[in-house]
């Protein structure tokens, strides 16, 4: 059955190494575009089809990691090679994995320059995230996190548009700053766990208070940038509004998910007692993201700078249901991200299918695109439901499974007052998100053909629609039969769950919190 | 109650509908006109003649309870997708599947020759779909999603014709507007869940007394409220949103920027009145809390009354009935308000077909005068139209509350439950509501109906050749409605027995839950048996129509001048009934300006002054891109050939290492 004890196949290195293969591959063999193009897809389909054994074979009954790989790497460190996924990882390994075929056949006919360079791009963004999401050693993770920045920074400040050096430049600065201070915490855990790099030695090591909260922050500052959280959250809709239509899929459907992640794998398990101690902090900061900047989004002019705004509204969610502790709110989260994975991507390649044709993300550039574009319009508006979160697509499932978590919080931990009221704040997205999310919808959309420009749009090709599809099935398949994917959390998220409530604190607190494990283990 | 419904009949139900929308709506493009219309009227006949038989084992005291699938599992929350079909739940199947074949068959003609033919029949198969999954579901989720995919499709068809702009503006207004009130639905779901650790009705409905007599409550700052209190207020606002209940009730005159066909299937009959079958299915909840109860019982009074003022003037002959739809879902919420929820739901029932009726027949109208809906430019109709002058005679009969129709048998209960409930000021409140609404009702009723088929032709020129009866496919589903509206009162009363005055055979059975202390319908019985004085009580109402409809045949029929004149003396009033009493204007002014000037604010001076400006761009940004520039000046722009080599050189050492450990 299990084939990581069965068989010592290395799934993992093979899934980050392959597409890197490729890329070496198509930089020193492939000559001519097309030839390109086909040989980067055939390397991502590859590697899709690699990370699918990932699921069929995954044990959802237990925590522990699966598929592990250990190999000594600089040994006079004591940095290791060390691979393995759980129930939160594993999902986000194929996410990347498919959302990165979509990345390449999207980019097929839109990218006119540097097309090998692109591709190559692309591989090797795929390898560093999967790596990501993979890495069990801190190290490893923190090379693996830097390294995602060259090609990103690349995707956006080559194939960007008019003010993509400000966008580059900033994104860089940003995730830059955060990381110097992640590295810091590592090494500061290095230096006072007894030289290991280990996560989940760091886990079981019972850091005391002051050391978490120092921790804690430094990954903090890391994470929220990611994320982004307000007010780190500037450099995202230029990001998005710079990069090409691949480069915001890849952002918005994986790189902004490595921050609630980092909160998932480090800041919970190795600072318990500093997460409860920050939980305000967070609850404030998601419901700013929640309402502030829904209400911003509502008001922008440009489309991709409004779904940029959106998703951090959407991953006010999952950072509200991270930092909730109940078995709800955090897969909420988790199914929170996987789901905006899709949805936001979509939407990004809906904007850029309109971008190819006209080349303008200006909302009132367009207007009654539905009269020569149905096919689209009936997409679009498929994913603009979901952005919305109606009941059927995948984001409802995120957002109740959060709300029900934070609504009840208060019932089971007494630091938690008043979570019943932080839910009902955060409910107020049902409101926003249909204001921001309609609007630019009737606008776009709806209405009589006009415009001179919009009468000469065709509708879209097959090609076009063929990386539609699989997005579409997904986001209704979710909405509709979830239970497969909350399966695969279930056993690691209450693993999660104990660790982060389990106080690292001496024994005055110990109790209590055992008290506590009881009640999270009846529920 | 012993026999349990087939499992695949229940389901064939919906279902049929369902893939006759996928059917029609993925392949509509292939299908052409007739194929489609026949596929998705295949559906909803077929779903209408299952749910009477539905009904009919039903009457015989067969039920169905019973859980699918699991929608959702996390922990101590399962959310089972199932159903709970009950007397309750086959009225209103048979109402939603009725309806919806007449107008499935009317659209054929009201339709005929739009380029979006099979779209729309699309849409409204899966509209069906979805108001049944709405109404035959048996927890808060099904209800929930059965909810939100009315509004979805209720969106799509308001925004039909997506060329013109109020129609955009209206769908996206409808949206938005029911989503305030499914903030307040979530809420309540939450809240649900939180305090009873489940979804399903048949254990909430169990768990309401015990939970009661533990009194728990929410404290918010210095504010505190029972929860079952809580919990029935955040679900009523969801109801008051898709109801249309004021405030909420802005969208849905707006909401006549659809179709015709879908005024009458969604915009009256059907989804609309989901919030009257909430409260009643959840009657178990509400008859526990006494202010959740007051609450219903004011919000439908004020709406009832105030719908009607603002029917009074409008010359947009949906309009007129738009604003009598929000008047009388009012009825049917204070019905429930005041625990005659069965005879709510009776009064919904009746309402779907004569109000149905009278949309149709408007459409038949606006068909004939070329899409005209201005009852200043019609007049004296009768002549060219009989079938639709006879059938819409029916119909605003029946909303008037004329004997024998149907509307007469529900509404006139409700005014008596009103009368004789006893909850202090409210039922006062709502008494004096609903019974002055009633001369406001025929008034307005027959003022439309006296100025469109009778008065004088102002019939414009170029379209009175254009004047004729509808086709057989519009004027037969007016007349099976029609017979809708002629007897479905009195059978219902009479031989059904739903609204169960006399209890001892109640239609609704164990289906709704009612109080012993609060049951108006036992004190109407008391008050009718006691001797004297009670004729103002059982035919005021009636007085009130006569009236009512004698005021508006002087003014319309008889002496044509007064309207005018009393405009010109009254316009202060004037004024404020036909702006609606402005409350467009306020909401304007209070949310939508404010929400969008803040959202500016916030971006222009939180994000663009204050964080990039202010702290990055100023200081740090700003000089690494100067830097960076004179750099970009000194390569050879081959900077990103330089990055990859570095990359995937240490990806190759990297790879090594490992190989070799």
């Amino acid at each position: 059955m299990e084939l990581n004890n069965v068989m010592s196949f290395p799934i993992l290195t093979w899934s980050i190494f392959l597409p890197m293969a490729g890329a070496i591959f198509i930089w020193l063999f492939v000559r001519g575009e097309m030839a390109v193009r086909w040989v980067a897809l055939a390397v991502s389909v590859a590697t899709f089809l690699l990370t699918l054994p990932l699921w069929k074979y995954f044990d959802n009954a237990t925590a522990h990691m699966q598929f592990e790989e250990f190999h000594p790497w600089i040994s006079a460190f004591n940095v290791n090679y060390h691979l393995g996924v759980d129930g939160i990882s594993m999902p986000f390994i194929l996410l990347t994995s498919l959302l990165t075929v979509v990345c390449i056949v999207s980019a097929w006919e839109c990218i006119k320059t540097r097309i090998k360079e692109y591709m190559i791009a692309f591989l090797v963004l795929e390898t560093t995230l999967i790596g990501v999401f993979a890495a069990l050693d801190g190290m490893l993770f923190y090379f693996f996190w830097e390294a995602m920045l060259i090609p990103m920074f690349l995707i956006i400040g080559v194939w960007g548009g008019t003010n993509r050096v400000y966008a580059t430049i900033k994104f860089f600065l940003y995730t830059l700053a955060g990381s110097v201070l992640m590295l810091l915490a590592l090494l500061a855990m290095y230096f006072k766990a007894g030289h290991t790099f280990d996560i989940q030695a760091l886990m079981d090591y019972p850091f005391d208070f002051t050391w978490q909260i120092w921790i804690w922050i430094a990954f903090f500052i890391a994470f929220a940038v990611k994320v982004p959280m307000w007010p780190v959250h500037t450099w995202l809709p230029d990001a998005h509004t710079e990069a090409p239509t691949a480069g915001s899929v890849i952002l918005a459907g994986i790189l902004l998910k490595m921050g609630a992640y980092g909160f998932l794998r480090f800041s919970l398990p190795i600072c318990p007692d500093a997460s409860q101690y920050f939980v305000p902090l967070m609850v404030v900061l998601s419901l700013v993201a929640v309402i502030y900047i829904s209400l911003v989004a509502m008001m922008q002019q440009d489309m991709k700078r409004l779904i940029a705004y959106s998703s951090i509204a959407h991953m006010g969610f999952v950072t509200l249901g991270t930092f909730m502790f109940t078995q709800q709110s955090i897969e909420g989260a988790i199914f929170g991200m996987i789901s905006h994975g899709f949805i936001a991507a979509a939407l990004f390649l809906c904007v850029g299918v309109l971008y190819d044709r006209m080349h303008t993300r200006e909302i009132a550039a367009y207007g009654g695109v539905a009269n020569v574009m149905p096919v689209f319009a009936v997409v679009t508006l498929l994913f603009c439901m979901a952005n919305v979160a109606l009941p059927g697509s995948s984001a409802f499932i995120a957002e109740i499974m959060v709300l029900i978590g934070t609504f009840s919080a208060d019932q089971l931990y007494e630091f938690l007052i008043s979570s019943k009221w932080v839910a009902v704040l955060a409910a107020s997205s049902v409101v926003l998100s249909a204001c921001y999310t309609l609007w630019m919808y009737k606008r776009v959309i709806m209405g009589d053909l006009i415009k001179d420009e919009v009468k000469a749009m065709p509708d879209m090709n097959v090609r076009e629609l063929a990386f539609f599809a699989p997005l579409m099935v997904l986001v209704l398949w979710l909405g509709l039969y979830p239970i497969p994917v909350l399966d695969v959390l279930h056993s690691s998220v209450s693993h999660l769950i104990v660790q982060a409530t389990t106080s690292k604190l001496p024994a005055a607190h110990a109790l209590a919190q055992a008290q506590n494990i009881q009640q999270i283990v009846i529920h | 109650m012993d026999t349990m419904l087939s499992t695949t009949e229940l389901l064939a139900i919906p279902a049929l509908p369902l893939a006759a929308a996928l059917i029609v709506g993925l392949f509509g493009w292939a299908l052409k006109e007739k194929v489609s219309h026949i596929i998705c009227i295949a559906g909803v006949v077929g779903a209408a003649l299952l749910s009477v038989h539905v009904f009919m084992q039903v009457l015989d005291g067969a039920s169905f309870y019973g859980n699918f699938w699991t929608w959702m599992l996390s922990g101590r929350f399962v959310v089972p997708v199932g159903m709970m079909i009950d007397q309750l739940t086959v009225i209103m199947m048979m109402t939603v599947t009725i309806v919806s074949a007449c107008v499935h068959i009317y659209t054929i003609g009201y339709m005929h020759g739009d380029p979006g033919y099979t779209r729309f029949f699309s849409y409204i198969s899966a509209f069906t779909f979805s108001m049944l999954v709405l109404v035959m579901g048996n927890s808060f989720f099904t209800l929930f999603f059965g909810w939100e995919a009315v509004g979805l499709f209720s969106y799509l068809l308001i925004g039909f014709w997506f060329k013109r702009e109020n129609a955009n503006v209206a769908a996206m207004k409808a949206f938005i507007v029911n989503r305030v009130g499914d903030f307040g639905f979530a809420i309540g779901i939450l809240a649900v869940w939180y305090y009873f650790g489940t979804v399903e009705y048949k254990e909430v409905f169990a768990a309401v007394p015990q939970f009661v007599s533990q009194g728990d409550s929410l404290h918010f700052l210095s504010w505190q409220m029972d929860a079952i209190t809580f919990i029935c207020i955040a679900l009523f606002i969801g109801a008051m949103g898709k109801s249309a209940q004021v405030p909420l009730h802005v969208w849905l005159p707006d909401s006549m920027e659809g179709p015709t066909p879908i005024s009458a299937l969604i915009h009256a009959a059907t989804m609309v009145t989901a919030g009257v079958f909430m409260v009643a299915r959840l009657s178990p909840m509400f008859e526990f809390s006494e202010t959740a109860l007051a609450m219903v019982t004011v919000v439908g009074a004020i709406t009832a009354w105030l719908c009607a003022t603002i029917g009074l003037v409008q010359n947009d002959i949906k309009r007129v009935i738009a604003y009598s739809t929000c008047s009388q879902l009012g009825y049917m919420f204070v019905a429930c308000g005041v625990s005659a929820y069965s005879v709510g739901i009776f009064h919904l029932m009746t309402h779907a077909y004569f109000k149905a009726l009278l949309f149709l027949a408007a459409g038949s109208v606006i068909h004939a005068v070329m899409a005209d809906q201005d009852i200043r430019r019609m007049g004296q109709l009768r002549k060219y139209m009989p079938a639709t002058y006879i059938t819409m005679l029916i119909g605003a009969l029946a909303l008037s509350g004329i004997p024998p129709f149907a509307g007469f048998w529900s509404k006139d209960l409700i005014i008596e439950a009103a009368a004789v409930r006893g909850m202090g000021w409210v039922s006062e409140l709502a008494y004096w509501s609903v019974l002055t609404g009633v001369f406001m009702t025929a008034f307005y009723t027959f003022r439309m109906f006296f100025l469109t088929f009778h008065n004088s032709d102002r019939v414009p020129e170029e379209t009175r050749a254009h004047l004729h009866e509808s086709p057989k496919v519009i004027t037969v589903p007016l007349m099976i409605l029609a017979i809708g509206a002629a007897v479905a009162g009195w059978w219902g009363a009479n031989i059904l027995n739903i609204p169960g005055v006399e209890t001892a055979n109640n239609f609704f059975g164990n289906s709704i839950f009612v109080m012993e202390a609060h049951n108006p319908l036992l004190r109407l019985e008391e008050v009718e048996h006691s001797a004297g004085g009670h004729f103002w009580l059982e035919y005021g109402a009636l007085v009130l129509a006569l009236a009512g409809m004698a005021t508006a045949w002087f003014m319309y029929f008889r002496e044509t001048v007064y309207p005018a004149r009393l405009a010109a003396t009254f316009s202060g009033v004037h004024r404020f009934l036909l702006n609606k009493w402005w409350f467009d204007e306020m909401n304007w002014k209070i949310f939508i300006m404010p929400a969008r000037n803040f959202g500016t604010f916030l971006w222009k001076k939180g994000d663009l002054a204050m964080i990039d400006r202010g702290l990055i761009h100023g200081g740090i940004i700003g000089g690494v891109i100067a830097g960076m520039n004179r750099m970009r000046a000194a390569q050879t722009g081959m900077v990103y050939h330089y990055a990859f080599a570095m990359v995937i050189g240490v990806f190759v050492l990297l790879t090594y290492l490992v190989l070799k450990g």
